[in-house]
């Protein structure tokens, strides 16, 4: 299944995946550090076990970052 | 619009050579009233870039005091500044630098009964906080008193912006929702942060608030900036208003609230 990652073209052999599972394969720790876009639109974090992803979805992780002084 | 004087002509000419900008831009950037949230990492470079273009009046808030471990990064306050007042040093930095603009302090940290207050005589509202509750507390203010503003945050050598225009595109509740949990995030004073990434964000919001007066360019509204420094990849991403966003969605908020003690100690 192809998926758009942050702007970049992955393939995975899984033929379906979850938002969950897919940010434990690209490494994402901990899910309360990103926010998630999927085609545009935010997901609650309530959703990422549930929401499957589609062929050719576009996924954004969007990290908190915190700092500044 | 405003007589400059020959020495102010001398000082803005490479301002105002430019066609996006010129003698009319300029003069806005000399009427313009700019908020900097925090004198530290990306505060410094922001409210000295302001000073040297000119912006008439620049509003800096910190409660804190020089510390040691600032300096690696914070290049308005110098050796001799340490246990100084933050605003302290940095109005004799930006004074140093361009005796035209008027510097106005609050050597204080923002709550939800003080920001309104501190905010409302401004055009333009630059985050430079290092903290969560502190970053959702202006986001708020600046929805509620529709004030345009600059997000801001970086993390060891990751740094992100965007441009927020209250009621027309989207505010940091929209992408982020709320502050993480605490300890889910780390935070520059125990993760770290390259102090070079504060310079480059900092610029880049200082670059966003005079293209904002000036209305030179498209401003990063609804597009989340990021960047790695290790790579020196920069991203842009499209974010679209969230209807249903608790902030500026629907029917929003219709008055302030303290968010939870920061997951990061105050002293950054």
């Amino acid at each position: 299944m192809r998926i758009v990652i942050n702007g970049d073209d992955k393939t995975f052999a899984q033929g379906t995946l979850s938002i969950s599972e897919l940010l434990e394969i690209e490494n994402v720790s901990q899910p309360d550090q990103v926010s998630v876009q999927v085609n545009g639109e935010f997901l609650r974090s309530s959703l990422y076990g549930t929401i499957r992803l589609k062929e050719g979805d576009a996924v954004d992780f969007l990290y908190f970052m915190g700092g500044g002084r | 619009m405003r007589d400059f004087s020959e020495e102010e002509l001398e000082r803005y000419s490479r301002h105002i050579l430019l066609a996006d900008v010129g003698v009319e831009g300029q003069d806005k950037i000399c009427a313009a009233r700019v908020l900097v949230v925090g004198a530290g990492g990306l505060g410094s470079p922001v409210a000295y870039y302001l000073a040297a273009a000119g912006v008439g009046t620049i509003g800096i808030v910190d409660g804190d005091v020089v510390d040691l471990s600032n300096l690696q990064r914070q290049i308005l306050h110098g050796t001799a500044e340490v246990g100084v007042p933050k605003v302290e040093s940095a109005r004799r930095k930006m004074a140093a630098l361009n005796p035209g603009v008027q510097i106005e302090t609050w050597q204080t940290m923002l709550c939800a009964e003080n920001i309104l207050d501190i905010v409302a005589p401004y055009d333009f509202v630059i985050d430079g906080t290092d903290n969560f509750a502190a970053k959702f507390l202006i986001n708020d203010a600046c929805v509620l008193a529709k004030k345009p503003y600059s997000h801001g945050g970086i993390l060891r050598f990751d740094g992100q912006t965007m441009t927020v225009k209250p009621g027309e595109s989207a505010c940091y509740a929209c992408v982020f929702h709320e502050p993480p949990p605490a300890g889910a995030v780390p935070a520059c004073s125990s993760a770290g942060v390259l102090g070079a990434v504060a310079g480059m964000l900092g610029t880049i919001q200082a670059a966003e608030a005079l293209k904002f007066i000036t209305g030179a360019g498209t401003p990063l509204f609804d597009t989340l900036l990021s960047f790695n420094a290790k790579t020196m990849d920069f991203r842009k991403t499209k974010l679209k208003r969230n209807p249903r966003c608790r902030v500026c969605g629907g029917e929003g908020i219709a008055r302030l609230r303290d968010y939870q003690p920061p997951v990061c100690d105050l002293k950054g």
